[in-house]
């Protein structure tokens, strides 16, 4: 399929959608029966399935905390989740986003009442179409307030991006990665709190003038809005037998 | 537990506003709002606000019966593991009778399942007691794990859930705060009924007018519940 574009304005996107609509988004908690906490978030054909295990003691014992506790977070891709088999297990890319979404909850959460402890969130994508570390923030989110972890507040997190000229939102794989005309495309993963809305997190692969750097923080700013709500809905019916 | 319109708030949310309310547990103040620190129900007791949670793991408290298993032996006392964050300690000073330092494990041994109460919970663990009647060292019967969260349904309100399931089969069930109960009875076949009885009322713990379908189930077990003495504690 050919981007449709003028004039290398991208006019058109290929699945239909405005330049700042969000994928059609569901969201469910209490997913595992086993886990203290889980959650599973989707955004059109992303999947993304948050399981927290926790507060349990840290071994070994050196990366303990004697004033609050850890947070740990482990992002992985499966291996059909993506059209050609990723081998399984941590590599450079799943290293990286496990990070990010590590600093961005601790920005959030309050572990001072788990000394010793840690919290493990583990994040898994069985199906991947662009913006799996954002969807992978929203559900560990979601996980994280399942588990009855203290939180200030919640995150929710949206990728932004420019393909050519044009600023989208919430860009799917063939955005991501299929155009390469002209300016190419830019990618930008940003997470806000649900109140302060402040920016937990902000990455940036690609390249961006600093006015429409500030429009995207807007856009970005919008859809968090429209994120959060399907988080809360997520939250607000349990419909039972699921929260353990 | 009445379900009426139950007030979830998650993190961040705002519960009420005004400098006159007080933020409690799971609560705090931001300005003016009192916001919720967690997820759980927002519990409104005149001033005071506290977010009560309804999912996530087991938290020790002082007074809480637990029941969990040992997985250590020290020169004064067993650790247990009983689900939560750290292993409680169970002091020698604390179990009912003189027990000899060296034969500590004549006593209770690797893997012995025992009933507790919770004495203290600090930063570093939980120390738990033996002495007092109820508790003690688990001998028979069977250990079923149901989640911290649905221990209040089987519990039941002044203890009536279980004496619905007691006097149906003659079984003793000991429901620990951990989410873990212990079933004993005479012969095996009540055991597994009582297991099932409970495992239903944890799968159905969020449902209005439990005790009737509890009632139902055991029925259909082939069971009798003495409802008489049943209807008059769920009363209270």
């Amino acid at each position: 399929m050919m981007m449709v574009t003028n004039k290398g304005i991208y006019i058109k996107r290929n699945d239909g959608r405005k330049m700042d609509e969000v994928r059609p988004m569901t969201a469910k908690v209490g997913i595992v029966p086993s886990a203290d906490g889980s959650a599973i978030f989707e955004t059109g054909k992303t999947k993304a399935i948050a399981v927290v295990r926790g507060p349990r003691t840290l071994h070994p014992q050196h990366l303990q905390n004697a004033q609050a506790g850890v947070l740990r977070v482990n992002y992985g891709m499966m291996p059909f989740s993506v059209e050609d088999r990723i081998r399984p297990g941590p590599n450079r890319r799943s290293e990286e986003i496990s990070k990010v979404t590590e600093w961005a909850l601790s920005s959030v959460v309050d572990l001072s009442e788990f000394p010793n402890t840690v919290i493990d969130v583990f994040v898994q994508i069985p199906q991947a179409d662009a913006g799996t570390r954002v969807a992978g923030i929203n559900a560990a989110a979601m996980a994280l307030a399942h588990a009855g972890i203290p939180m200030k507040e919640m995150v929710s997190a949206i990728g932004v991006g420019k393909i050519d000229k044009t600023l989208v939102v919430d860009l799917d794989k063939y955005e991501d990665s299929e155009f390469h005309d002209a300016e190419g495309s830019t990618d930008i993963p940003m997470v806000f709190t649900s109140r302060g809305k402040e920016i937990a997190l902000l990455q940036l692969d690609g390249k961006i003038s600093v006015d429409e750097f500030k429009e995207t923080i807007k856009m970005a700013k919008k859809a968090c809005e429209d994120i959060l709500k399907v988080q809360m809905d997520a939250l607000k019916n349990v419909t039972g037998e699921d929260d353990e | 537990m009445a379900k009426e319109k139950r007030n979830i708030v998650i993190p961040g949310e705002t519960i009420v506003f005004g400098n006159e309310f007080l933020p409690g547990d799971g609560a705090y103040r931001d300005g003016e709002d009192i916001v919720a620190g967690r997820y759980g129900i927002a519990n409104v007791f005149e001033k005071h606000i506290r977010v009560v949670p309804v999912s996530g793991a087991y938290y020790p408290r002082r007074g809480n019966t637990i029941i969990g298993t040992i997985v250590d032996i020290t020169f004064n006392g067993w650790l247990i593991d009983f689900g939560g964050a750290q292993n409680a300690f169970l002091p020698v000073a604390e179990v009912p009778r003189y027990v000899n330092k060296n034969e500590m494990a004549e006593f209770l041994d690797f893997g012995e399942s025992v009933i507790v109460k919770v004495w203290d919970v600090k930063s570093r663990g939980v120390d738990v007691s033996m002495k007092m009647r109820g508790f003690g060292k688990i001998e028979g019967g069977m250990i079923i794990a149901i989640g911290p969260n649905k221990v209040p349904r089987v519990i039941g309100r002044e203890g009536s859930m279980v004496k619905i399931i007691k006097s149906a089969t003659g079984c003793d069930v000991t429901v620990g705060q951990n989410g873990k109960v212990w079933i004993s009875g005479k012969d095996t076949d009540m055991e597994v009924a009582t297991r099932k009885i409970v495992e239903f009322i944890a799968d159905n713990a969020t449902i209005v007018g439990l005790t009737e379908k509890v009632e139902k189930f055991i029925g259909k077990l082939g069971l009798k519940a003495d409802v008489e003495i049943v209807k008059e504690d769920t009363d209270i």
